[in-house]
C-alpha cells in the first residue's frame, strides 16, 4: 500500500512538471497550428540559466534558501522568456506565411542550434548544482512509509501556482482575450485591431517562461543536467500535450498528470524497462479512441 | 592522351607518392566520446594518448617516424563510431586506433578495423563480446566485465554478506553486460537477486525505480551503467531514505560522478570496481608526476590510454610498421608499460586482470578498499 501511495506521489510531481512544459507546446499549436520542436531545448537552456543564477546569487553573498529560490526563479524565467522571444523572431516570424512544413523544419533546426550552441559554449560534460533544500515529510502507512521531500512539495506548489496564474490570464485578462481571439481566427482578429504578431510573440514568451519554471524546479531537485536533457523531456511533454488535446490549456495539464502517473505506476508496480513502451502505447490507444485528445476539440474546417 | 603523357603522369604520381611516404607520420587514431554526455571520458583518453605519443616521439618515434594522433569523436554512438572508423581507415590512413571508449561503439567499429587490418587497442571497453568476436586485431588493456562482475559478486557475498541484492542497468551494451555478468556470478554463489531492471539513459527521474527498490527492501543496489545516471540514482536513493549499499563498476570513475550526484555526501560509501591503482607501478609513478606537474590530474582512464598507446607503439615498431603483423606479434609477446608488463591471450584480453574494490569517501574521492 505504501508503495502504491509513494508511486502516486512520484507520478504527481513528475506529471506536474510534464504539464508545465506541455503548456508551451499546446499554446503555440493553439495559436499558429505548428509544433515548436525547439521547446524542449528551451527547457534545457533554462537549466543552465538556473545554475548560472544560483552561482551569481551565491557570489553576491546570498545564502538563505528562500531568497535564492525566488531570485533564481525570477532571473531564469525572465532570461528564458527573452530566449523565447528571440527564437520566435529569428526562426518563426520570417516564415509566418510559409507552409507549415517550412516552420516545422525551422523549429527542428532551432532545436539543433540550441543544443550545439550550449554544448560549444558550456561544454559537453555533465553539470550539477548542489543540493539546497533537504528534508522530507514522512507518513507511516502500514509497516512502511510514504514520503514527500520539501523540494517535491515546492515543485507541486509552484507548478500549480504557475498553471493557476496562467489560466487566470487566459480566461480573465485582456491579453488572454487577445490570445483566444487570435487562436480562433487570426485574420479576423487582426482586422478587428489585434496586433496578432505581438500576440504570437507573447505566446512564445509565456511558453518559454513555463518551461523555465519547470527547468528551475527540476534542476534544483535532481541537480544534474547536460546539453541534451531537453530531448527526452521535450518528447514526453509533447506527448502530454497531445494526450490532453493539443491546443487546450487544461488538456496539457491533465495530459502531463496522466503521463507522469502512468509512468510512475507502471515502472513501480510492473517494470521500468517497458515504462516508455507503456506510456506511448497508452497515447496511441487514446488517440484511436479520441483522435483530438482528451480535452481537445476536433478541428473544424471553416468554410 | 598519348602513351607518353600517361607514362609521365604515372611517374610523377609515383614520385609524389614516394615523397609523401618518406615524410609520412605514423597516423594513429584516438577514438572516443570527445563530445556528448560522456566527454569527460573522451578527455581522459585523449590526454593519456597525447602524452604517450609525445613521450614516444621525444624518444625517437617509431623506427624514426613521428606519431601523429587524430582525434576521432564517436560521441558514444554506434552509428557515429562506424562512420569515424571508416574515416580513420580510408581517408586518414590510420595504422592503429586507441579506442573506443563505449563498448557499444567499440564492437561495431572493430569490424571496420578488422577488414582494413588496422590494429585496435581499447583502453576502456570491457564488454566480453568485443574480444569474443574472435578478430585477430582487437586488444584491450582493461579487464572484462565478467572479471569485473566476479570481483563485485564475491565482494557482495563474502565481504558484505548481503542477502537482498537489487540489480539495475541502463540497457546499454556496457551497462547491461556488466549487470548481467555480476548477476550470473551472484547466482552461481547461490544468491538470487530480488530485483532486476533497466532504466532509460538520459532521464533524470528515477524515483519510481527507487520506490521499488525500497519495496523489495534491498540491502545492496548494484548498478551497471555510467556516472551520468548513477549520480541522480544514488542521490534519489538517499533522498528516499534508503541506506542500501550502492555498488557500480568502472563506468563511474570520474569526478563528475560527485557533481552529478549533487554533493559528496551522497557518494560517500559508494563502492566501485576498477583496475588497481597505477601508482602501485614504479613506471606509473613517474608519468603521474609529469601529468600533475603539467597541471592535469590523470584520473580514471588516462593511464589506460597511455598504456594502450605504448602497446600500439611497441607492436608497430617491432614489426616494421605493419599493423597486420603487429596484431599477430602481440599474441606472443609481452609489452612493458606504465601499468606494468602486459600479456595478451589468444582473444586479445589481458592474461591477468587487476580489478579491485574502491570506495568513495565524504570528500568525493575514491580509495582502494583493503
Amino acid at each position: 500500500m505504501d508503495i502504491v501511495l509513494q508511486q502516486l506521489v512520484n507520478g504527481l510531481t513528475l506529471g506536474s512538471v510534464y504539464g508545465l512544459i506541455a503548456i508551451g507546446y499546446t499554446m503555440v499549436y493553439g495559436i499558429i497550428g505548428m509544433i515548436n520542436f525547439a521547446h524542449g531545448d528551451v527547457y534545457m537552456v533554462s537549466a543552465y540559466i538556473t545554475a548560472i543564477a544560483i552561482a551569481l546569487l551565491t557570489f553576491f553573498g546570498i545564502e538563505s534558501f528562500p531568497i535564492i529560490i525566488i531570485g533564481t526563479l525570477f532571473l531564469t524565467v525572465a532570461v528564458t522568456g527573452a530566449y523565447g522571444w528571440v527564437i520566435e523572431r529569428i526562426a518563426y516570424r520570417p516564415l509566418r506565411n510559409s507552409s507549415r512544413l517550412a516552420v516545422l523544419i525551422s523549429a527542428i533546426g532551432m532545436s539543433l542550434i540550441l543544443q550545439n550552441y550550449v554544448q560549444l559554449s558550456q561544454g559537453a560534460n555533465q553539470q550539477g548544482v548542489p543540493t539546497l533544500l533537504t528534508g522530507a515529510i514522512r507518513f507511516t502507512v502500514g509497516d512502511g512509509f510514504v514520503q514527500i521531500t520539501y523540494m517535491k512539495l515546492l515543485i507541486l506548489f509552484i507548478s500549480l501556482l504557475g498553471m493557476g496564474i496562467l489560466t487566470y490570464v487566459i480566461q480573465k485578462t485582456k491579453l488572454g482575450r487577445m490570445c483566444r481571439a487570435t487562436q480562433q481566427d487570426r485574420k479576423m482578429a487582426s482586422i478587428l485591431g489585434i496586433d496578432t504578431d505581438k500576440v504570437i510573440s507573447t505566446v512564445f514568451v509565456i511558453g518559454a517562461m513555463m518551461a523555465a519554471l519547470a527547468g528551475v524546479l527540476i534542476t534544483l531537485d535532481y541537480g544534474a543536467f547536460d546539453f541534451y536533457v531537453g530531448f527526452i523531456i521535450g518528447i514526453k511533454a509533447f506527448t502530454a500535450a497531445v494526450l490532453g488535446g493539443i491546443g487546450s490549456l487544461p488538456g496539457a495539464m491533465l495530459g502531463g498528470l496522466i503521463l507522469g502517473l502512468s509512468e510512475a505506476l507502471f515502472a513501480g508496480l510492473i517494470s521500468s524497462d517497458y515504462k516508455d513502451v507503456f506510456s506511448f502505447s497508452l497515447l496511441v490507444l487514446i488517440l484511436i479512441i479520441r483522435p483530438s485528445g482528451l480535452l481537445g476539440k476536433p478541428e473544424v474546417e471553416k468554410v | 592522351m598519348s602513351n607518353a603523357v600517361i607514362k609521365k603522369t604515372l611517374i610523377s604520381l609515383a614520385v609524389a607518392g614516394a615523397v609523401t611516404m618518406a615524410h609520412a607520420d605514423v597516423v594513429i587514431g584516438v577514438a572516443g566520446p570527445h563530445t556528448g554526455a560522456y566527454a569527460a571520458f573522451g578527455e581522459q583518453l585523449w590526454k593519456g594518448a597525447e602524452k604517450a605519443a609525445a613521450d614516444i616521439n621525444a624518444a625517437g618515434g617509431l623506427n624514426g617516424e613521428m606519431i601523429k594522433l587524430i582525434k576521432a569523436d564517436d560521441a558514444c554512438e554506434p552509428k557515429q563510431a562506424v562512420s569515424i572508423a571508416n574515416r580513420l581507415v580510408d581517408s586518414d590512413g590510420a595504422l592503429a586506433v586507441v579506442g573506443h571508449f563505449c563498448s557499444s561503439s567499440s564492437i561495431p567499429a572493430s569490424r571496420i578495423y578488422e577488414e582494413a587490418g588496422v590494429l585496435m587497442v581499447t583502453p576502456a571497453s570491457t564488454a566480453p563480446m568485443l574480444t569474443d568476436q574472435g578478430f585477430p586485431n582487437v586488444y584491450r588493456v582493461c579487464g572484462r566485465d565478467d572479471q569485473q562482475g566476479d570481483v563485485a559478486a564475491s565482494y557482495i557475498v563474502d565481504t558484505l554478506g548481503a542477502k537482498r541484492v537489487a540489480v539495475i542497468h541502463d540497457k546499454d551494451t556496457y551497462g547491461k553486460g556488466l549487470a548481467d555478468a555480476m548477476k550470473s556470478t551472484l547466482n552461481a554463489y547461490g544468491l538470487k537477486e530480488v530485483m532486476y531492471e533497466g532504466l532509460t539513459r538520459g532521464e533524470k527521474d528515477f524515483n519510481a525505480v527507487i520506490t521499488k527498490i525500497r519495496s523489495v527492501d534491498a540491502d545492496v543496489v548494484y548498478f551497471g551503467g555510467l556516472h551520468s545516471e548513477a549520480g541522480p540514482l544514488v542521490r534519489q536513493l538517499r533522498e528516499q531514505g534508503s541506506k542500501a549499499i550502492f555498488m557500480s563498476g568502472d563506468g563511474i570513475v570520474s569526478d563528475e560522478f560527485v557533481s552529478v550526484a549533487g554533493s559528496p555526501e551522497y557518494v560517500e560509501g559508494v563502492l566501485m570496481t576498477f583496475g588497481a591503482s597505477p601508482t602501485s607501478y614504479p613506471a606509473g609513478k613517474k608519468v603521474i608526476k609529469e601529468f600533475r606537474d603539467g597541471g592535469y590530474e590523470p584520473e580514471g582512464y588516462t593511464l589506460y590510454s597511455y598504456t594502450a598507446m605504448q602497446v600500439v607503439a611497441a607492436a608497430l615498431s617491432n614489426n616494421n610498421l605493419d599493423p597486420v603483423k603487429a596484431s599477430e606479434w602481440l599474441k606472443s609477446n609481452s609489452v612493458s608499460t606504465v601499468m606494468g608488463k602486459k600479456d595478451f591471450d589468444e582473444k586479445g584480453d589481458l592474461t591477468v586482470s587487476d580489478y579491485v574494490m574502491y570506495e568513495w569517501d565524504a570528500q568525493g574521492k575514491y580509495h582502494q578498499v583493503n
